[in-house]
């Protein structure tokens, strides 16, 4: 599933004196199947064009379009349900929302109230928890007696039992520990590909963005500046900091190594594809065996 | 250099765990007068816990807090409090004020500080942490980053002898963490402090003196950030971000390159890889 933005603005409180445009023309497409990366400063809009994916916010002007489903600035709020369903917003640290006594409840009272009966909906949860890598046993449990992010992962169950086509994700390693980090991320990338999902990202972890997006839109001042892949976004480093953003640390040391004068074509983003770069360009003597030592 | 925290053989249990059961184990070490000490574990190591422990939040099983001479207990708390500045890691659950100034201001107030005194001390606050210019904005309009920097403008205000972080930057974007990072050391360069921080983030344990790790509840290492950065990818489950360094070393050695053993800074592993490639 696609969401398409023509010309969206979007303003705060129109005609008050607290009027503030947070989006201006926007025109940008969330190709169905990416793995798309929103990137911006604080400020630059990503929070405001992230509830339009959903239309918890609808535009002011210009029209989005999830899918089959044509949002305009007159849309009715009725009916609106079914694309909550079809896209899942984690927020920022979702754990907050839990509310329920037991895991098992949490996770089931999104499904409930899109109309799916108890029993279907305790079956879909005790399925999501083990899709997001908990043990059966924790189902019983209270979830504020969790571990932080074992509190997320079943925050996340929560928006995955919706079965959702595509999946938002708003800073969702924030707070959690490098380990943490690491498997909140491979959790993604496993169940973009179980569940055939459509994933947007929106972070400020460039490592990330190399790592895992395909697809890269790039906001300033409520306004998308840049869209491309990753090697095309990171390629221009002075263009980055220009509009406050960063590099993927390979990327940033990658640049390090060309100052004294190396090249690399194309510009590495990951660690792994500087290495094989380097591979290419290394001599003989660091690879392996006795004779290593030999020069 | 003389010892401004003593900790001994602490023990430590939640009321809920059962007696066999601690969350802190016999965990003793020293920090110098105007050291800086980072403390890294993964998350539910204890370590949070412990910075609770030594400004008397939590108090022990067994085993002895001292504080700059004094041995911590419920006659000594407040004294020793009055020593010692906190900051968490979410700033928004420390705000009182309803503006930014009136938030420094608070330790202050509760101190009985004389007002004239106050003024100068909130205002030079928060100048040495760039914010002045907000003083009488509402604390929540901030971004993270400079909610942080208003939470250490209190702490420069009220003057303590030791600052413990505990996760302060780790809610923060990388700007807001860089800019939270230089001020705490203008403030260890302007004074005396000594800096106690509980961090996952690389940068901040290559700011430290020295770091403590912590696993299960007990102390398993200690030593300079350059000693214990040799651990590679060890150090993700220590809970430790890896340096870029050492994560391109074990990218090289996925792809069969001998790479030297010793901790390498950034710069250092550019030399190395430039001097080979280059003399090839």
């Amino acid at each position: 599933m696609a969401i398409d933005f023509k010309q969206v603005d979007f303003t705060y409180q129109p005609g008050t004196p607290f009027e503030t445009k947070a989006l201006t023309d926007i025109n940008v497409t969330i190709p169905d199947g990416s793995y798309t990366a929103l990137i911006g400063h604080t400020g630059s809009g990503k929070s405001t064009l992230l509830q339009h994916l959903n239309a918890l916010l609808k535009p002011t002007s210009g029209t989005v379009t999830i899918g089959d489903r044509v949002i305009t600035p007159t849309t009715s709020n009725k009916d609106l349900k079914s694309l909550r369903q079809q896209v899942g917003i984690v927020f920022q640290f979702p754990e907050n929302q839990l509310f329920e006594e037991t895991v098992v409840k949490d996770i089931a009272f999104g499904p409930q109230n899109f109309g799916v009966n108890e029993a279907d909906a305790l079956k879909t949860a005790e399925k999501m928890l083990t899709l997001v890598g908990l043990d059966d046993s924790l189902l019983e449990r209270s979830p504020f007696d969790l571990s932080g992010g074992q509190m997320r992962r079943v925050a996340i169950a929560g928006v995955l039992a919706m079965q959702p086509k595509i999946l938002v994700l708003d800073e969702p390693t924030a707070g959690l520990d490098p380990q943490g980090r690491l498997d909140m991320m491979e959790m993604f990338a496993r169940l973009r590909q179980e569940q055939n999902l459509t994933v947007v990202l929106v972070t400020h972890q460039m490592d990330d963005v190399a790592n895992y997006a395909d697809h890269v839109i790039v906001m300033d001042q409520g306004r998308v500046v840049k869209t491309g892949t990753p090697q095309e976004i990171f390629k221009d480093p002075a263009w980055l900091v220009d509009h406050q953003l960063g590099l993927p640390k390979t990327t940033a040391f990658a640049q390090q190594l060309m100052a004294r004068g190396l090249h690399f074509d194309p510009v590495p983003l990951t660690e792994d594809q500087l290495a094989a770069a380097l591979v290419q360009q290394l001599p003989a003597t660091v690879f392996g065996g006795a004779e290593s030592h030999d020069e | 250099m003389s010892q401004i925290i003593d900790v001994a053989h602490l023990n430590y249990r939640y009321p809920q765990q059962s007696a066999d059961d601690l969350t802190l184990k016999d965990i003793s070490f020293s920090v110098a007068d105007g050291e800086w000490v980072a403390i890294v574990g993964h998350n539910g190591s204890g370590k949070s816990t412990l910075a609770k422990n030594i400004n008397g939040l939590l108090a022990p099983v067994s085993g002895t807090v001292t504080v700059d001479g004094q041995v911590l207990s419920e006659k000594t708390v407040w004294d020793i409090r009055k020593k010692i500045g906190m900051v968490f890691q979410n700033p928004d659950n420390q705000f009182v004020g309803a503006t930014v100034e009136d938030d420094v201001a608070f330790s202050l107030e509760n101190q009985g500080v004389p007002r004239d005194e106050m003024l100068t001390r909130v205002h030079d606050a928060l100048a040495q942490v760039s914010m002045a210019e907000f003083a009488t904005r509402e604390p929540a309009r901030l971004s993270g980053g400079q909610k942080q920097r208003v939470a250490l403008a209190g702490m420069i205000a009220a003057r303590p002898r030791i600052l413990i972080l505990d996760e302060a930057t780790s809610m923060l974007d990388p700007q807001g963490r860089y800019e939270v990072l230089q001020t705490i050391q203008q403030m260890k360069a302007s004074s005396d402090l000594t800096v106690l921080s509980i961090t996952h983030d690389i940068d901040e344990a290559a700011s430290a003196n020295r770091v403590l790790v912590v696993n299960d509840g007990q102390l398993v290492e200690e030593g300079q950030p350059a000693e214990i950065f040799q651990h590679g990818p060890a150090l993700i489950k220590m809970g430790l971000d890896m340096p870029y360094a050492e994560r391109l070393k074990a990218a090289l050695k996925r792809q069969g390159v001998q790479v030297p053993a010793e901790y390498l800074t950034e710069k250092g592993m550019a030399d190395w890889l430039w001097q080979l490639i280059s003399n090839k």
